[in-house]
């Protein structure tokens, strides 16, 4: 099957959304494929939490107080032209979203924003209860159902980008419930398939969600950075087992009530390590990178939970306030045994989001041209940490970038597509077989604890090149011909080819942070702790005949104009 | 503990067979949770949606669960049967999969 528009847009949670929105504003026809249904996969409609721009709502604030902090945050590694879109473009989307009914939480007749860790004064908005990422999701859906000439298609995985002449043309995609090949001819690809957090054991992201986008830049010829700096989200849910909610819910509870974090004596431990961030509000101190170091050393000191984790503790906070700020939530903790006046919770790091991506311009264009990225799939933006409340806004702001620039290169440029461009991606699906090989679904959980024990937030040169040699031998245990069960919707076919692009990626965070002999934000090396001069620069990923290749450059600083 | 999850299995225009697989679990574990043990040790090619894996987000995961329509991601694994059945009014595709996208999200 055939398919052809001016944009294809690959990813539909909020990033893909804006863009295909945008670029039909532009006058593009758009294509905006998903692997999983459209608006529902993704990190954008898990998040529960906030979304950081300088409206001054709250406070009088400027886009470049909020820019101060994302680049503080990044320990020197942010590119600036990016940060400076994220921030300055941030109000814009906020403001446009609030037109759209999104439903921003007010008070006084103003958009309520929260104040988070690392950020100088209150710029988060947020849509209650915990309801900020299903909100931004569905004003998105339905701008999407009001837009004319943007064709939505969902249960369809892309499997590579074509590359016509150098430049992008088009994709080759899987339909799911057909088991059919599907080629797509586009004048211009924005990839905004998110992060890579699937990658590790405990994660807060979809199943759509382990870097798919990256191996599909790699293999087009783009370049990925920062694929070293995972966020790990310190307090995770860990105990008691939670399901119906989103391990990552304790932030906005930490927000609007406090709460303490409190080792296996019940004692608060946060203060211990708060000397080393000089950025504390003294009611939510540490930064994620931080408060992911102080637990893991908890932990490690043998003063952890029973589960493996610290305390999480909201017993001095009366139920009433617990129940106004909460409402609903509540109820819903209950039907899991949570009672947070009476016990606490335990919580632990969980990969959450990743700082690294795909390399691109102020356009938001990779190196090949008429490839686009955004979303959590760009690398740069937060350097080597993102500020909380940072990723809704440059999926947003981002989203919409891309969208409007994917759109005006298409309406200028003539189609490079040839069937040709397509075939190798259409003789991989067509080799698939069915054969007696290992478990995908099993070889994902292997590769998942890999990860976590070797490549998790705290890190060794041994633990390191232990990974990378574990990587290479899952690389030959898929082999080269794709597995699968000659049947619709299938998984084995699905996870071959996930373990194809999760084995790849994998690769680029592991030898990257082989490299990286110092520690910086999200990286920390137990072998190489503190701060290098010489190591304030990005590394670069890119494919040369399938191999990966390092290199380094220095953090872009240019400021767009506006 | 052990769970059995009863499974109707198989493709559009085939008679639905039953298959039963037992997992171990602890307390507080999903059906979702349940069905992901069974791909990954006893049965790689069954089918079955989910998306965000027990957030209840996404609302991919829906089932018959014992003859009622729930989220696999939200209901408790027990001990004994727990019998699981595609949406009845939905067109199967495969196992536990329906279609279930709106028709103008479809390709």
């Amino acid at each position: 099957m055939y398919l052809e528009a001016d944009v294809l847009v690959v990813g539909a949670g909020g990033a893909g959304m804006y863009a295909a929105l945008e670029a039909g504003r532009a006058g593009a026809s758009v294509i905006l494929a998903d692997r999983s249904l459209i608006g529902r996969g993704g990190a954008t409609v898990m998040a529960q939490m906030t979304v950081a721009a300088a409206l001054g709502e709250q406070t009088p604030d400027h886009w470049e107080h909020h820019l101060a902090d994302t680049l503080a945050a990044g320990r020197g590694l942010c590119d600036q032209r990016l940060a400076a879109i994220l921030c300055e473009d941030g109000p814009v989307r906020l403001r446009e979203m609030d037109a759209w009914k999104v439903g921003w939480a007010r008070e006084d007749g103003h958009i309520k924003q929260a104040q988070a860790p690392g950020h100088d004064r209150p710029r988060c908005a947020y849509v209650d209860f915990l309801a900020t990422g299903p909100a931004v999701s569905k004003t998105l859906r339905t701008q999407l159902n009001n837009a004319n000439n943007i064709r939505r298609i969902g249960d369809l995985a892309v499997v590579d980008i074509a590359v016509g002449d150098g430049e992008a043309c088009g994709a080759t995609a899987l339909h799911l419930p057909t088991g059919r090949a599907v080629t797509l001819a586009a004048k211009a690809i924005v990839i905004a398939t998110g992060g890579l957090t699937g990658l590790y054991r405990r994660n807060s992201a979809s199943s759509n969600m382990s870097g798919d986008g990256y191996a599909l830049a790699l293999r087009a010829g783009a370049e990925l950075i920062d694929m070293e700096f995972v966020q790990f989200f310190p307090i995770g849910h860990l105990s008691p087992r939670l399901v119906g909610m989103d391990p990552i819910m304790w932030d906005p509870f930490r927000y609007k009530l406090g709460g303490k974090l409190l080792n296996s004596e019940m004692r608060e431990f946060e203060p211990d390590y708060a000397t080393r961030d000089a950025r504390s509000d003294g009611r939510y101190v540490l930064t994620r990178d931080l408060a992911t170091y102080a637990i893991t050393k908890e932990v490690e000191a043998g003063r952890g939970s029973p589960a493996g984790g610290a305390y999480l503790s909201f017993q001095h906070i009366p139920e009433t306030e617990i129940r106004r700020a909460f409402g609903p939530v509540v109820d819903r903790l209950a039907a899991n045994g949570i009672d947070l006046a009476r016990h606490p919770i335990e919580v632990a790091p969980i990969a959450h989001y990743h700082m690294g991506g795909i390399r691109v311009d102020e356009k938001l264009e990779t190196r090949v041209p008429g490839l686009y990225a955004c979303g959590e799939a760009v690398g740069g933006a937060n350097g080597a940490n993102r500020l909380s409340g940072n990723a809704i806004t440059e999926a947003l702001a981002f989203g919409a970038r891309a969208g409007r620039n994917a759109a005006r290169r298409a309406l200028q440029a003539r189609s490079r597509w040839s069937l040709g461009a397509s075939l190798p991606a259409l003789d991989l699906l067509r080799r698939a077989v069915k054969r007696d090989g290992p478990n995908p679904a099993a070889l994902v959980a292997e590769l998942q604890a890999i990860m976590a024990d070797d490549v998790g937030p705290f890190r060794t040169e041994a633990k390191l090149a232990s990974a990378i040699s574990a990587i290479s031998r899952l690389k030959a245990d898929i082999g080269e011909i794709p597995m699968s069960s000659q049947a619709a919707f299938d998984p084995v076919l699905i996870g071959w080819l996930d373990l194809r692009n999760m084995l790849l990626v994998a690769q680029s965070v592991a030898l990257a942070a082989l490299a990286r002999t110092e520690s910086r934000g999200a990286h920390q090396r137990d072998d190489r702790p503190g701060l290098e001069e010489d190591w304030c620069v990005n590394q670069i990923v890119r494919l040369s005949d399938e191999a990966i290749e390092l290199s380094c450059v220095a953090p872009a600083t240019a400021k767009v104009a506006a | 503990m052990k769970a059995t999850l009863k499974i109707q299995r198989g493709a559009p225009g085939v008679t639905p067979r039953e298959e039963a697989y037992e997992v171990a679990f602890e307390y507080g574990q999903s059906v979702l949770d349940g069905l992901r043990m069974v791909r990954q040790s006893a049965e790689p090619s069954l089918a079955f949606r989910f998306s965000c894996i027990n957030a209840n987000a996404c609302k991919e995961c829906m089932m018959l669960i014992d003859g009622k329509v729930g989220y696999a991601c939200m209901v408790r694994l027990k001990e004994g049967i727990t019998a699981l059945a595609p949406l009845p009014k939905k067109s199967l595709i495969r196992d536990l999969v329906t279609e279930i996208a709106p028709p103008d999200e479809r390709l």
